[in-house]
């Protein structure tokens, strides 16, 4: 049979081996998850504060995502597919803000409550969003560098886009603050170098040479960060304030080895953590907040190894 | 057991009536509904109406991709382009539409001929310049993605300004004659396209030439033939199905995504030696590379639904994609 009909024999073997996999109990509460992404170590973060939270509340999760952020369609399919499953709630984390609302209005239609996590939808259907405060975040970041720097002199920023939500609220969050709170700090230049490290480092080389008395300088997400460390090291300016945003083992690095000073983590794990409670909250028809914050923390070389920091940095 | 079932089982009456071509299909076809009843049985919420509604559409844009693809595999050439060439054309008709605000008709015009065009030079790279074809469309596949990201400024172009854009895909003419079955049109495209194709491939001088140069380009060339000048149509009509993808894939999402695209032409060539089609070229139909593309979205669909770890979705994948085409040989060498 399986010689003749090798085909045959293995679609029974998948099917023996899914069958024990999916045990469906009927009065658990099902919430699939789809996120932007799986196998990124942010994104496997979140998964495991999504499965901390369905093991709370006793809930069904699955975690699914696409293999880039680029596949638009192929996230609609496994919104599609988790939707046949007829669960009681999702967590979607939307690749475009909109290409996805004419199925999420069909689930919102059928009953089925929608939290939006990491970034938002362009539409009210979403019960909640659970997403880290960034212009909070950039705000705490400036903060940090009026402290290291004295309160007065010249800083940067180096941005990793000047469109998508995240680089604007990190952008405008420091500025903001740096120009409420401290008057004589002066922020002399933003430059966006797309979250590109090399890009980011040219960037930073080009900057420090323009301003010979710069104090320090804002890196807003992971590649930008280690763009700005780059820079710093090759133009050898010692003493240079950098803060940076997200983890990674760069940035670690660089934290731990005093090129950096410190850095903004988010809290992937509190994101999938908060999406399955408020799904849960949704589905036993709690009211939720339009949106969840999930968290964020700065780190330094004094805390880097906390146990609660620890759990937030990725490698 | 079934070891002492003679080959002559094949020889029954009814399947020397239809014929080897048939026959093959079968085996597809056969995977295909095994599929769907392992799938049935081990979920209860596998079979119905909106999922199989979801399946149709997820293969939709890969079953177009997946017929230009076959066109182009059956002269004995490979067209890596096609995805990247769907996004270029979706890139033209949100250029055309949205930046320009031209009337739907000439926004879908416009990416047909875009497509057919990219295909053109494809042709002509591989036909006249004699470049191979895993090179000549690599290329096109690099330059197209260049292209598309360049035209768009890297952001997507939304179609909210072109009334019934998002309908050519999302909307439903089968849904309002029957409101039972609410197939989408984007399925509907799917099929006429496959039909085209089909009596292109079987029923004009361009299929048999197509055929022909497959089987044995010298033969065909030394007997007269413009070879070069056939296997240039190929690919630019190869090239303008990718455009019909392009406007179906635009109208799914509401938008053209300038960075997608890529990875999308290795699931289409999967379909297609899925259905049976020799990547040697000379030999292969459209049916079959249908039924291919229906094989690799009931699978993905299925193993979601099952709820099966994402790890071993793809695994399972391309395990069967490689049984496939194993069973699909096996089978030729019995009947051969």
């Amino acid at each position: 049979m399986i010689k003749r009909y090798p085909l045959i024999g293995i679609l029974s073997v998948v099917a023996l081996f899914t069958n024990a996999t999916v045990a469906l109990s009927e009065d658990q509460i099902y919430i699939p998850l789809i996120s932007k992404g799986f196998q990124h170590q942010f994104w496997q973060a979140v998964k495991t504060g999504a499965d901390q939270a369905a093991a709370e509340f006793g809930v069904r999760i699955t975690f699914e995502g696409p293999d880039n952020e680029t596949v638009v369609d192929r996230q609609i399919d496994m919104l599609a597919a988790a939707l046949a499953n007829k669960p009681q709630a999702i967590g979607f984390a939307a690749l475009d803000s909109q290409a996805a609302i004419p199925l999420l209005r069909q689930a919102s239609e059928a009953g089925i409550p929608i939290v939006a996590f990491d970034s938002g939808v362009d539409s009210d259907i979403p019960v909640s969003t659970t997403t880290t405060n960034n212009r909070a975040a950039a705000s705490l970041a400036a903060d940090k560098m009026a402290k290291l720097i004295g309160g007065k002199g010249n800083v940067a920023v180096v941005a990793h886009d000047q469109t998508s939500r995240t680089g604007i609220d990190r952008r405008d969050g420091f500025i903001e603050r740096i120009q409420s709170n401290y008057p004589s700090i002066n922020v002399v230049t933003i430059q966006y170098g797309a979250g590109d490290q090399l890009k980011s480092t040219e960037l930073t080389k080009a900057i420090l040479t323009a301003n010979p008395d710069l104090a320090g300088i804002f890196g807003t997400n992971e590649g930008s960060a280690n763009g700005v460390v780059n820079g710093v090291r090759e133009m050898n300016r010692r003493g240079l304030v950098v803060i940076g945003y997200d983890s990674g083992k760069a940035q670690k690095d660089a934290i731990r080895n005093g090129l950096m000073a410190g850095a903004i983590t988010q809290n992937p794990v509190g994101i999938g953590y908060e999406t399955v409670k408020a799904a849960v909250f949704a589905v036993k028809g709690k009211t939720l907040p339009l949106t969840i914050d999930t968290g964020f923390y700065y780190y330094d070389a004094t805390n880097i190894d906390d146990p609660e920091i620890a759990a937030v940095l990725y490698d | 057991m079934t070891a002492s079932v003679k080959p002559e089982y094949h020889k029954t009456l009814f399947f020397r009536l239809l014929g080897i071509g048939i026959h093959q299909k079968l085996l597809a076809f056969a995977s295909l509904i095994i599929l769907l009843i392992i799938f049935s049985v081990t979920s209860p919420n596998f079979m119905q109406t909106s999922n199989m509604i979801a399946i149709l559409q997820a293969a939709s844009v890969n079953g177009v991709l997946a017929i230009a693809v076959t066109l182009v595999i059956i002269t004995g050439g490979i067209d890596l382009s096609v995805g990247t060439l769907m996004t270029f054309c979706a890139v033209i008709a949100g250029v055309v539409l949205t930046y320009w605000g031209m009337p739907l008709p000439l926004g879908i015009l416009a990416a047909l001929l875009a497509g057919a065009l990219c295909g053109l030079c494809s042709g002509t790279f591989v036909a006249k310049m004699h470049i191979p074809p895993f090179i000549a469309t690599l290329g096109m596949m690099l330059i197209l993605k260049g292209l598309s990201l360049v035209i768009s400024g890297t952001r997507p172009i939304y179609f909210n300004d072109t009334p019934g854009f998002d309908q050519i895909a999302r909307g439903s003419v089968i849904g309002e004659l029957i409101p039972s079955l609410p197939i989408p049109n984007g399925v509907l495209i799917l099929f006429i396209v496959a039909i085209t194709a089909s009596y292109i491939l079987n029923r004009t001088i361009l299929g048999r030439y197509a055929f022909a140069i497959g089987s044995n380009e010298e033969a065909v060339r030394l007997s007269g033939v413009n070879t070069a000048r056939w296997k240039m149509t190929i690919y630019a009509l190869a090239g303008s199905i990718c455009g019909i993808a392009g406007i179906l894939i635009a109208s799914r999402l509401n938008s053209a995504q300038p960075a997608l695209g890529l990875g999308y032409e290795l699931e289409a060539i999967a379909a297609v030696v899925i259905g049976g089609t020799s990547l040697s070229g000379g030999r292969g139909t459209i049916v079959g590379t249908l039924i291919g593309a229906l094989i690799i979205a009931t699978l993905t669909n299925g193993l979601r639904v099952l709820a099966v770890a994402q790890e071993w979705q793809t695994i399972v994948t391309g395990a069967i994609i490689i049984l496939a085409v194993y069973a699909d040989m096996l089978r030729r060498k019995n009947t051969a």
